[in-house]
């Protein structure tokens, strides 16, 4: 019997559960994928908006412009990597000025701080390799960028060291209220269990309708909306020093081009409605458009410096704002649904607002025990050679480089895989240290990275994967192993 | 800490050549840095045939051609630091170059050079570089990943392969992988020949019956979690796929060999300029760099075809630094004449000649653009044609070489520079 | 009478071969450009040979494989025969470059040869004891 079940480990599902780590509640979360950030959080722009976009009075507008304000704090207390670098919104004719002013006047309503519009010669001092045909822009100061992975891994590992339970590889097939109903729901799963629990969080990402859909008469209906997007080789990330934005369009913020917070750049995301909710695919239209309408706002992005090319689904609800609270027909079960852009930047608001609510619900008290801060990973490349040297000293896989590109060491990739909601696949150790994240794309340290975590973990080397089951690297062995012999 | 008088990047084929070169040529204080658990380099995953033939006159593979130059070295007492990476490279301008690096025993290096020469060879180009779109599942190997995995770790990287891209690690692999069990499904060629050698061709694929597709490509790759398979495509004149001729092919791996790239972050922190063809350094007959003292040899100064090839430049840049550290070769006039390729003619290594520092003569290799037949290439000095060569056939993939006479440069001026290009069906019958 | 069209792999010209065997068993190579590729053209269509290289399980060796070559080239029909041979074949370290580790690979008078060395593996824990 569990207190709260969160169905979901992307950002906005482990946000919730660090909170509710805060309270004296037994609380799981359960993930269909191997690993925390595997939907939605793990495929976006990586962007901490401002917060003008929203219509005013809309949750997005409300949560977005609170969620960036925690930004500067919470990547502190959880060691992950944010920078308030400021955005732009740029538009390419003197016509559309009304239109930016139009945003501006929004964000203030919304209290976004700091905007104003910048014309003329003092754009190409802001940001010189924009386009000539920018006639003015929107500047946003407290617009930032975050790394969606470590932001969600931070929180996840927050929250499991606050006595929070994770269970991967499981899906929710069914929920449905208890015989009695004021005891709670039950909690069916593919693996055949059925759990129970006061109540449900509901931060299904795409699947948030299916959810919804079975205990509440209020219907839901999400479309994955996807985008499309390249990440270029960090000898391309100084090109611009702003996250860069076109003028919005019904569909979202169009095509933007930014640094990351690891010195990439990063151009896209398209948008696409579909039906199919796993359809995380690029396409060569979609990858076309992406650089063809990057380069309206920064001409000389240099396509050939592309190192790779990824696609997510944002979880766009039919009403276009997020869904979030207690269903008005399903007492215990709370929604956090809908959560398309801006998401990733409300989410630690919504995570808070979020177990306000359930705590309440279940009258639970504060822990006095909750330590609110989590160390990360250390970081060899970005380390002084003094710090490399006591990291050394301390444990010599520090200086054993696995992953040349990034440079990633031993040390940090054991670290990955011994913490709490460790990774157990080659892509989640790429999320937490980056080894395989660089030019060559894990050429040369896939097969080191694939030795370590059958070491560590201690699995048979035709067990470890890309990214869980199904995604086995290896199909067999040249040779048979037969220890047939003595030494 | 006294500085090393060399310090060679890498103890691959072209790191070990250099030493020994240099070693033989009087250096004392030498260090090689290699970042593998053994010298060698990428030579012992080939553990196929037909290296050596030009340097040792017999037919090697990989691992038998590597042991020869790492006995040497043994013997000549070069020491090299294995497991130990290169974070960075630094010349200050006095002269001395620090070298940064880091491995399990020592932890942080920080060492000093005199000199020193990049040898740290090249990488292939990843998925994400060729922008085939599809899902991202597991299977997606690049032709010497799965060499690897294979040849030194005995796994099994697939059982159904297609593999794109008909360079000769591709073809190799197409071989390595059917004797191994696999099946080989195809091997798809963006362009409308291979790259790689006819005998590969002929013994990786006629073999063993894997159709090579030319002008093809793969349009999509699908499978969410593992690669379930491939869409094909046929190409156009400008390698745009062609609509409608899109092919299904069911594999559960895809192999890519569509190129190397020489891996030279470490030289861009040096500061040595490089060249946006070769993606090497940009050398001088000596094969030193615009950072003087820092030398560059094998695949990270252009992509080699032969192994020989690179032992043999190797060497040279190992006798260039030699003659550096005696100060042998600083010289008066001085004025350097820039190589340029033209026509047809993609690059040249050297790029730049120094008249006054050349040897009586100079090795220069290039490579062309396309395949070209009954071809004649010309070498001229400003309006002078100095040197002519003959081609019945002429491809890309096949590195090309030609010898450059001091006395031919005799006349040269500072405001020269040296030409060279390509004219095709010189005896009109195409 | 059989016609065979080849491809010469002596050197990059990579010369159309056409080699015909009549019924006496005589062969004529035409397309080549040199003596080489009547050689090879001749060869492949009577007696086609390779050298097949692999790898054989090593036990308690630094590597769990060692790299092999047949010592001369055999038979282009016995390919799968020497792999079947190679692939049932297993060594312990040390091994040598040279080594002779299977002599007469399935019976076409070649050696299967170790072409790497492949060390002992230091005993991964010093055994320790009390005095």
């Amino acid at each position: 019997m569990y207190d709260v079940i969160i169905i979901g480990a992307g950002v906005t599902g482990c946000a919730i559960a660090r909170e509710l780590s805060r309270y004296q509640l037994r609380v799981l979360v359960l993930e269909k994928e191997e690993d925390v950030c595997c939907g939605t959080s793990k495929a976006n722009s990586a962007i901490i908006h401002a917060g003008h976009d929203a219509t005013p009075g809309t949750q997005k507008a409300k949560f977005n412009v609170l969620g960036n304000a925690m930004m500067d704090e919470l990547s502190q207390e959880l060691d992950f990597p944010f920078v308030r670098n400021g955005s732009l919104v740029v538009c390419f004719e003197e016509a559309q000025i009304p239109k930016l002013e139009e945003l501006m006047e929004r964000g203030r309503q919304n209290g976004v701080e700091g905007l104003r519009i910048v014309r003329g010669e003092q754009i190409q001092k802001l940001e010189p390799n924009l386009s000539d045909s920018v006639t003015a822009l929107l500047f946003c100061p407290t617009g930032g960028i975050v790394c969606p992975f470590l932001m969600t891994i931070a929180l996840a590992e927050n929250a499991a060291v606050n006595g929070t339970q994770f269970r991967f590889d499981t899906k929710v097939t069914q929920i449905r209220p208890t015989d009695n109903p004021q005891e709670g729901w039950q909690i069916f799963t593919d693996a055949g269990e059925v759990l129970t629990t006061r109540c449900v969080v509901n931060a299904a990402g795409v699947y948030a309708d299916v959810f919804n859909n079975m205990v509440s008469a209020r219907k839901l209906s999400i479309t994955p909306r996807r985008g499309e997007y390249q990440l270029l080789d960090k000898k391309a990330g100084a090109l611009i020093s702003h996250t860069i934005f076109q003028l919005p369009g019904p569909k979202g913020k169009g095509i933007l081009v930014t640094p990351t917070v690891h010195g990439n750049l990063m151009v896209g995301p398209t948008a696409q409605d579909l039906t199919d909710k796993e359809a995380v695919n690029t396409t060569a239209a979609g990858l076309a458009e992406v650089m063809e309408k990057g380069r309206q706002s920064v001409p000389s992005l240099p396509g050939r410096m592309t190192i790779t090319s990824f696609a997510g689904l944002r979880a766009s609800e039919a009403e276009k704002d997020f869904v979030l609270g207690e269903a008005p027909d399903a007492p215990g079960f709370f929604n956090c649904a809908g959560i398309d852009s801006p998401g990733l930047s409300a989410a630690p608001a919504i995570g808070v607002y979020l177990a306000k609510q359930v705590a309440q619900t279940l009258r639970a008290e504060k822990k006095t025990d909750f330590c609110g801060t989590r160390k990360g990973i250390p970081n060899v490349a970005q380390a002084t050679l003094q710090e490399r040297k006591a990291l050394i000293q301390q444990d010599p896989a520090y200086g054993n480089v696995i992953c040349r590109c990034e440079t990633v060491t031993e040390g940090e990739i054991i670290n990955a895989i011994r913490r709490p909601c460790g990774a157990r696949s080659l892509d989640g150790v790429k999320r937490r240290v980056r080894a395989g994240m660089g030019r060559c794309q894990s050429g040369f340290c896939a097969p080191k990275v694939m030795e370590i975590l059958q070491r560590e973990r201690d699995i048979d080397p035709l067990a470890v994967t890309k990214h869980g089951p199904g995604s086995e690297l290896l199909t067999g062995t040249t040779r048979e192993d037969r220890e047939d012999e003595t030494v | 800490m006294k500085p090393y008088d060399l310090i060679v990047i890498g103890g691959g084929p072209a790191g070990l050549a250099a030493a020994i070169s240099a070693r033989e040529a009087g250096v004392k204080e030498i260090l090689i840095l290699e970042r593998d658990n053994e010298p060698g380099g990428i030579l012992n995953q080939c553990i196929h045939n037909g290296f050596g033939l030009h340097t040792f006159g017999e037919e090697l593979t990989g691992p038998e051609y590597a042991i020869r130059f790492i006995e040497q070295a043994k013997a000549l007492q070069i020491p090299c630091k294995l497991n130990t990476m290169v974070l960075d490279l630094q010349d200050d301008g006095s002269g001395v170059k620090q070298v940064t690096a880091m491995n399990r025993q020592d932890g942080l290096l920080e060492l000093t050079a005199r000199c020193i020469i990049l040898a740290m060879g090249c990488r292939e180009r990843p998925r994400g570089a060729l922008n085939i779109p599809g899902f991202r599942p597991a299977g997606v190997y690049t032709a010497g990943t799965a060499q690897r995995l294979v040849n030194m770790e005995g796994r099994m990287p697939g059982k159904e392969i297609v593999i794109l891209g008909s360079g000769d690690i591709g073809l190799i692999m197409a071989r390595r992988l059917t004797l191994e069990g696999a099946k080989v499904k195809a091997v798809a060629e963006l362009m409308p020949y291979s790259g790689g050698l006819a005998r590969n061709i002929v013994q990786c694929l006629e073999d063993y019956q894997i159709p090579l597709l030319l002008s093809h490509t793969v349009t999509d790759l699908h499978g969410k979690d593992r690669v379930t398979g491939v869409t094909l495509s046929q190409v156009d004149a400008n390698s745009r796929p062609i609509p409608g001729t899109e092919q299904e092919i069911s594999c559960d791996t895809l192999l890519l060999s569509c190129g190397l790239l020489p891996e030279n972050e470490l030289s861009d922190k040096l500061g040595v300029s490089l060249s946006p063809v070769t993606g090497g350094p940009e050398v001088n007959e000596s094969l030193e760099t615009n950072v003087p003292g820092v030398f560059a040899c094998g695949n990270v100064l252009h992509v080699h075809d032969l192994v020989d090839y690179v032992s043999e430049e190797a060497a040279r840049a190992g006798l260039h630094a030699a003659q550096y550290l005696k100060e042998k070769k600083r010289d008066s006039r001085d004025f350097s004449l820039p190589i340029c390729p033209k026509d047809g003619i993609r690059y040249t290594v050297p790029q730049t000649v120094r008249p006054d520092c050349m040897d009586d003569t100079l090795l220069v290799r290039f490579r062309v653009g396309a395949v070209y037949s009954d071809c004649r290439i010309f070498v001229s000095l400003g309006d002078t044609c100095i040197q002519t060569l003959y081609k019945k056939k002429i491809a890309p993939g096949e590195m090309q070489q030609l010898t450059l006479k001091k006395a031919d440069l005799a006349a040269a001026s500072p405001s020269d520079s040296i030409i060279i290009r390509l004219e095709e069906n010189v005896h009109g019958n195409a | 009478m059989e016609t065979r069209n080849l491809i010469c792999i002596n050197c990059p010209l990579g010369c159309s071969l056409t080699v015909v065997t009549d019924d006496a068993g005589n062969v004529t190579v035409s397309g080549n450009t040199c003596q080489k590729g009547a050689d090879y053209g001749r060869k492949e269509v009577t007696n086609p040979t390779r050298i097949v290289t692999s790898t054989v399980r090593v036990h308690h060796g630094r590597l769990p494989v060692v790299s092999v070559k047949t010592s001369s080239d055999i038979p282009k029909g016995k390919i799968r025969a020497v792999m079947d041979a190679i692939r049932s074949l297993s060594v312990s370290a040390p091994v040598a470059v040279g080594d002779i580790l299977l002599p007469d690979a399935a019976g076409t008078g070649a050696n299967v040869i170790a072409t790497k060395n492949v060390e002992k593996l230091a005993s991964e824990i010093q055994g320790s004891y009390d005095t």
